[in-house]
């Protein structure tokens, strides 16, 4: 019992990092209707430069905000540089030009950071375990952080003017400009939001599995499944996926399928959803009388 | 004048659609674009509103608009609904009027919203539904809505008639006769039921393969049996 206890607590501790991860790809196809599979990368390259950062003597959660922002001003630039001329491309385009991204991002780490797999400091430390030794401190703290992420986002698309413009012409870019909304700004705003919600991601997982250049591979994959799982469009609906393919993945390594077969669980969850439910657990169906 | 467009053309790549068009819309006035398929009625609404590159001289309220981008347009004063409506199916009823809005920063927009309730009450009652779940008047009430809470100089309307039954469109000219009336936005009407038309217009330009054939005031059109037998088909 203690030992599927402590098996679920860290289900929820992965799952928040799916989670968020998963709000990132669903951010991104909110603002383009594209999965941008570079996300992941993008995410370990910002996770570099919190570290280059912390490493230079500042202070964790200054390092925190600038890393938010240097991966918010990076998400706009690949938008600008790279997305902006294929804007009008046919959709394989787009595929190659995200794995495109994701080698040269992945590797352009590599080359700058090195491979060697380093320690990534957590700001949550020093509590001990928590919760009748369920949750150490840093796993409380990450889902604490995501969850107030996904309440941030979630208040920004549904609340605000400029939520609900990025929303528009992510749908109907021609209507949007028919209103007045500056289309090519809200992509970019749409690309910054992303790369800084992926950031958050990298710098919560990275205490957990270490950082490499690599270490968002795996991640994407199950943030995939979870951005599936719970509605490609919706959110909220992305997040709680990610919780459940974490809770799923570890379960049924721990107790089905073993350790080395996990990642199959992804895989038949995203095949499992595209086949049964295409629009995901509480993604929502679009209606359109003609 | 509110619009003056002079020598307007304009075309999808290679193929030239518009061969210099000349028409006006006076301030609170409203004007017909009538004419058969493929004449070029909708194009030159897109290229008033920059939806297509115009190349000529697109005055309004004497200011050059030719050329600029369509986000730019709109904020200018320049609401358009265009074929096919420009709803957003996907959003609420409630979402569509505030992006209808979403340039003003004034006062007056909660006022505008019920103004908009008065004049289509079905949207209030569909207030939180979503757009694509419509029928098809209560959408184009919703894309006229939409475009009037820009609070435009300008209205363009390319086929409200376009898809509904005789009894909505009806309706929605009676709104439409009304709205001229209390708020004083001139309207650009594109028409294929002429008589609808020119009974809401003031002023009426016939269009052939992409020239201007007659104009006039619409009563006078009307009037005109060689033009309503050559031109309108009734």
């Amino acid at each position: 019992m203690e030992a599927f206890l402590l098996q679920l607590t860290a289900c929820i501790a992965t799952g928040g990092i799916y989670a968020s991860v998963a709000l990132a790809i669903v951010m991104i196809y909110q603002a383009t209707h594209h999965v941008n599979f570079a996300q992941g990368e993008m995410a370990t390259l910002s996770t570099f430069i919190a570290l280059t950062m912390i490493q230079a003597g500042l202070p964790y959660w200054v390092a925190f905000a600038g890393t938010l922002v240097v991966s918010f001003v990076m998400g706009a630039l690949v938008e600008r540089l790279i997305m902006r001329p294929v804007q009008h491309a046919p959709i394989l385009t787009h595929v190659g030009v995200y794995i495109g991204m994701l080698l040269i991002i992945g590797n352009l780490t590599g080359w700058v950071f090195g491979y060697t797999i380093q320690m990534f400091p957590s700001p949550f430390e020093g509590g001990g375990p928590m919760l009748g030794g369920l949750f150490s401190a840093h796993q409380l703290g990450s889902v604490a952080v995501t969850l107030a992420v996904l309440i941030l986002v979630y208040l920004f698309f549904t609340k605000t003017s400029l939520g609900l413009a990025m929303r528009a012409a992510a749908y109907n870019p021609r209507s949007a400009r028919l209103v007045g909304i500056r289309v090519d700004v809200m992509l970019a705003l749409g690309w910054g939001l992303a790369a800084a919600i992926g950031s958050v991601a990298g710098m919560m997982v990275a205490p957990i599995v270490f950082l490499d250049p690599n270490m968002m591979l795996g991640i994407l994959l199950y943030a995939f499944a979870g951005a599936l799982l719970g509605g490609i469009d919706n959110p909220p609906g992305a997040v709680m996926g990610g919780f459940l393919v974490g809770v799923l993945e570890n379960l049924a390594g721990a107790y089905i399928v073993g350790t080395d077969l996990k990642l199959t669980v992804a895989l038949v969850i995203i095949i499992g959803v595209l086949v049964l439910k295409p629009s995901g657990l509480f993604g929502r169906v679009v209606f359109t009388r003609v | 004048m509110l619009l003056e467009v002079k020598n307007l053309r304009a075309g999808y790549g290679p193929t030239q659609v518009l061969f210099g068009l000349d028409f006006a819309v006076a301030e609170g006035g409203v004007t017909a674009l009538l004419g058969a398929n493929g004449a070029g009625k909708t194009t030159t609404l897109r290229a008033v509103s920059g939806l297509v590159r115009p190349e000529g001289e697109v005055l309004l309220s004497g200011q050059r608009i030719a050329g600029l981008m369509t986000e730019s347009i709109a904020r200018l004063g320049v609401a358009h609904v265009p074929d096919g409506r420009g709803t957003f199916m996907e959003l609420t009823v409630e979402e569509n009027f505030r992006l209808g809005a979403y340039t003003r920063r004034d006062p007056d927009v909660a006022a505008d919203f019920a103004r908009m309730w008065e004049w289509f009450p079905r949207l209030k009652q569909r207030w939180r539904q979503q757009a694509g779940t419509l029928s098809g008047g209560e959408q184009q009430m919703l894309a006229i809505a939409r475009a009037l809470l820009l609070r435009p100089k300008l209205l363009l309307l390319d086929e409200p008639s376009f898809g509904l039954a005789p009894l909505i469109v009806r309706d929605i000219f009676a709104i439409l006769r009304r709205i001229r009336e209390e708020s004083g936005v001139g309207i650009l009407l594109v028409e294929q039921n002429a008589n609808l038309a020119l009974d809401l217009a003031d002023h009426a330009y016939l269009l052939e393969t992409g020239r201007i054939v007659m104009s006039g005031p619409a009563a006078e059109i009307r009037q005109d049996e060689a033009i309503r037998r050559s031109y309108l088909g009734y």
